[in-house]
């Protein structure tokens, strides 16, 4: 069965700089995956050629087995791929609500409306008259998480939720996947805190260098592989 | 495993050279030179017309220039640089007349004088940015208009005549005005090239491409950029008193008029902006379709806007910055190169 | 002292028309449309050479939908190209087209002023309060000007266009992530911004006389509107329109050659003390 997502020697660049050297990855229906490396390894890079704002080949990207390399990112979500980008980057001018709406503006049919984000964070049903930038970060994180569901992905690619919050709001958001997998979406988790990526995944890629350093089962990594192949040592 | 590498010292004994000029700037330096030899001979072989359009492009060029510096090199576009074009012809003008300086003596004065003006001005001008600032120093030109159209003393709206230099024959105020016209282009020139070159240049290219990070790295950002305007408006003030010494006769509408700096920007966007050579470029390709184009008017001036708005977007260097990236062809370096000795480290 | 005052917000009125435009595409798009004044008096001109054809009534309603077309046209196929962190693109191309549209005007014109004709409507009084008769035209311009204020801050704060608006020009690339064609957007700001130009043209002409240099003067009163009233928000142009209105009529009141100066002053003075304007909208 064709994978969720899968990526066939993926390259990119920045300019005239190479910042991806031939990245394989895969991931499935239901799956938890997370990406973890050094600053500067690709990960970034990586999910920004997932989502169609970094330009790469139609056929190293592919969705479902179609190949959506070098799409506009507004075709990719459509296609039902959905981005919490790194810093949240919530739209100051808009209140929560507004910013929940702007995430369904690809208006792509499935089971996520404002009444179900709502129950599946209450507070935000509190503040959505609120403009977004105001509320606390761990509030703001729900709004990015909530404005990336109103666009019913399949994929929904988090990247680095856990900055600048507490342990127990990082625990609180991420308690929150299990459930959203079950229905079948899979996600794609770029951590820098290790320990957390191992404990909310099932499989664990890590990049070095803009190249796959590392790829198994969360459970199964052992503290040193993950070290040499962090650091490419 | 531990492996530890020094860093490499760029002293010449490492077999690096930091390089400046290129064997094209150097040829070009010489021809510049023996042009400017040539253009001091032009009174006594060629037509006064020739001088007196000579003058006029002078002072276009140094506007431009001036312009050149202050957009593509600080940053900062200005659709008022006219305000100081026009206090230099006044300044210039009240010297004469009511002073009694030499008005040839008095064009570096007025220029200095708009510098000075430009401090002050400036404190308003930089509360806004960007396109905005573009149109405020507009706002601020048309103060000025309106403040000396309103002043009898200057004749008003209608303005007055340079009565200084009426004693002087013909010839000899031509001839002089002429000399201090190539003086002051080649001061010019040699103002920026200079400026560009030294550390002050370089502080300015940091503040251009990223302020924040100029700023980390210790440049006084808001000092380096006030230098720069009071520089621009410095040469702006020159070539008005300049070009009102040639012309005789100053009016607000004349001296003040937004088509300066239009005319500014036509030439440094179709030279090329940020580039020493843009303006130069720019004034020739602007003379010649002044030349024969002139007697159109308003079909001239339509072409002109068509053509800033052509080049703007299809080349956006203008055609010297097309001819640096093609060919490599630089006149005036101001990029240090590094450039390795035949002898390779080992 | 009573009539200098009236005189003075009527005028504003005409400024806010001339001001609304600028602001739309200057707050979603960072655009600075150096041709504002230009495509007003250009706009004028439409309507003067269509009235001839059929009518000034008729002109005036056809200019609208021709405006926002042309609009549209403009921003997706020329100034969306000049977008980005350097102003100066932009910039060089709306003034190349400030001279193109002057020039081309004098060329099909000449430099005699015309106005558009409305017949007894340009005089007719009103009176709106025992004792107290203001012309109609101007009060007309006034409740144009106010109607356009609030269906523009109405449309930017409760559509899902105005959402779009606002969320492209906080953050282009995430609102591209959510699927936004920004250079669709972008062209329809300016579209909505050329019908508020053909609306301001229209009155303009009828107002008083237009010539084909007319525009740069009409662009620093809008963009002072803007500054004055502080940017973000569109009441906040309108008020500040009023504002200068107000000084300039005084200025008028005081010495006909000093009723620019004293609004230049004043834009100067709000500069000086109040950089962010009257009423900036603060963004988070």
């Amino acid at each position: 069965m064709a994978a969720l997502v899968q990526t066939s020697g993926l390259t990119a660049f920045y300019g005239d700089a190479q910042a991806l050297f031939g990245v394989d990855f895969r991931l499935d229906a239901g799956e938890r995956v997370a990406i973890i490396g050094a600053n500067g390894a690709g990960k970034s890079t990586f999910l920004k050629c997932l989502t169609g704002l970094v330009k790469a080949l139609p056929e190293m990207v592919r969705f479902g087995g179609r190949a959506v390399g070098g799409a506009a990112p507004g075709e990719i979500v459509r296609l039902g791929l959905a981005m919490v980008p790194e810093g949240r980057r919530l739209f100051p001018s808009l209140t929560v609500e507004e910013n929940l709406l702007m995430g369904g503006f690809a208006r792509r049919p499935g089971p996520w409306s404002l009444q179900r984000l709502f129950t599946l964070f209450p507070i935000l049903e509190q503040k959505r008259r609120q403009p977004a930038t105001s509320l606390s970060g761990g509030q703001q994180q729900m709004v990015a998480i909530g404005r990336a569901l109103m666009a019913n992905p399949q994929v929904l690619l988090c990247d680095e939720l856990s900055l600048g919050l507490a342990p127990i709001v990082i625990k609180e958001i991420y308690d929150q996947l299990p459930a959203l997998c079950a229905e079948g979406l899979g996600v794609v988790v770029v951590e820098q805190d290790v320990t957390l990526a191992q404990r909310v995944s099932q499989r664990v890629y890590c990049f070095q260098e803009g190249r796959v350093s590392l790829e198994g089962a969360s459970d199964a990594l052992t503290r040193e592989q993950i070290t040499r192949a962090y650091f490419g040592v | 495993m531990n492996t530890t590498r020094e860093p490499v010292a760029l002293a010449p004994s490492s077999g690096l050279r930091v390089v400046r000029s290129t064997a094209a700037s150097r040829a070009a330096l010489a021809v510049g030179l023996v042009l400017v030899a040539v253009a001091a001979s032009m009174p006594f072989w060629a037509d006064s017309s020739w001088l007196r359009d000579f003058v006029e492009i002078a002072c276009y060029f140094i506007f431009a220039a001036m312009w050149n510096l202050l957009a593509g090199y600080g940053g900062m576009v200005s659709i008022g640089q006219q305000a100081f074009f026009g206090l230099g012809g006044y300044v210039m003008l009240l010297l004469g007349n009511f002073a009694g300086v030499n008005p040839f003596v008095a064009v570096p004065v007025a220029a200095v004088a708009s510098a000075v003006v430009a401090v002050p001005v400036s404190r308003v001008a930089f509360r806004l940015q960007g396109g905005y600032f573009a149109i405020g120093t507009w706002v601020i030109a048309e103060v000025f208009r309106l403040g000396f159209a309103n002043t009898s003393a200057v004749g008003g709206g209608s303005g007055t005549s340079l009565t200084a230099l009426r004693g002087i024959d013909r010839a000899t105020r031509e001839h002089t005005t002429f000399w201090i016209a190539l003086a002051c282009v080649v001061a010019a020139v040699a103002l920026v090239y200079l400026f560009l070159r030294s550390k002050q240049g370089l502080a300015l290219l940091a503040v251009r491409d990223s302020e924040v990070a100029a700023e980390s790295q210790g440049i006084a950002v808001q000092r380096v950029k006030l230098a720069v305007y009071v520089v621009a408006a410095f040469g702006a003030g020159l070539a008005g008193a300049l070009y009102f010494v040639g012309n005789l006769r100053i009016s607000p509408d004349a001296a003040f008029s937004v088509n300066w700096t239009a005319f500014a920007i036509f030439m440094v966007v179709i030279g090329g902006i940020g580039r020493i050579e843009g303006p130069i470029v720019g004034a020739l390709i602007f003379f010649a379709l002044n030349k024969l184009f002139s007697d159109y008017g308003t079909w001239y001036l339509l072409g002109l806007g068509a053509l800033a708005i052509v080049t703007t977007i299809f080349f956006k260097q203008g055609l010297a910055g097309f001819a640096q990236q093609r060919w490599g062809w630089t006149l005036f370096p101001t990029q240090r190169r590094v450039e390795l000795d035949p002898v390779v480290l080992s | 002292m009573l009539d200098t005052f009236i005189q003075g917000l009527l005028l504003g009125g005409l400024y806010a028309l001339f001001a609304l435009g600028l602001s739309l595409m200057f707050g979603v798009m960072r655009l600075t449309n150096t041709a504002q004044g230009d495509f007003i008096v250009l706009a004028a001109f439409g309507a003067i050479a269509g009235a001839a054809l059929v009518g000034a009534t008729l002109a005036a309603l056809l200019l609208l939908p021709v405006a926002f077309g042309f609009g549209y046209a403009l921003q997706r196929w020329v100034l969306n190209g000049t977008l980005g962190r350097d102003p100066l693109p932009s910039l060089v191309v709306t003034f190349g087209l400030s001279i193109v549209i002057q020039n081309a005007l004098l060329q099909v014109f000449s430099a005699d002023p015309r106005s558009l004709d409305v017949g007894a409507f340009a005089t007719r009084s009103v009176a709106v309060a025992p004792g107290l008769a203001v012309g109609a035209l101007p009060l007309a311009v006034f409740a144009a000007a106010l109607a356009c204020t609030a269906a523009l801050q109405t449309l930017f704060d409760r559509s899902a266009l105005g959402r779009a608006f606002r969320a492209v020009s906080d953050d282009r690339e995430i609102a591209e992530l959510m699927g936004l064609d920004a250079s669709k957007v972008y062209a329809l700001a300016t579209a909505i911004a050329f019908v508020l130009i053909a609306v301001a043209g229209v009155f303009q002409g009828m107002r008083t006389t237009v010539a084909p240099s007319d525009g740069p003067l009409l662009l620093l009163f809008a963009f002072e509107a803007v500054i004055i009233g502080g940017m973000g928000s569109f009441w906040g142009t309108f008020v500040g329109a009023l504002v200068l209105g107000l000084t300039q009529q005084v200025g008028f009141r005081i010495d006909p050659g000093w009723g620019l100066l004293l609004g230049h002053l004043m834009f100067l003075a709000v500069l000086v003390v109040r950089p962010q304007g009257l009423f900036p909208k603060t963004r988070g």
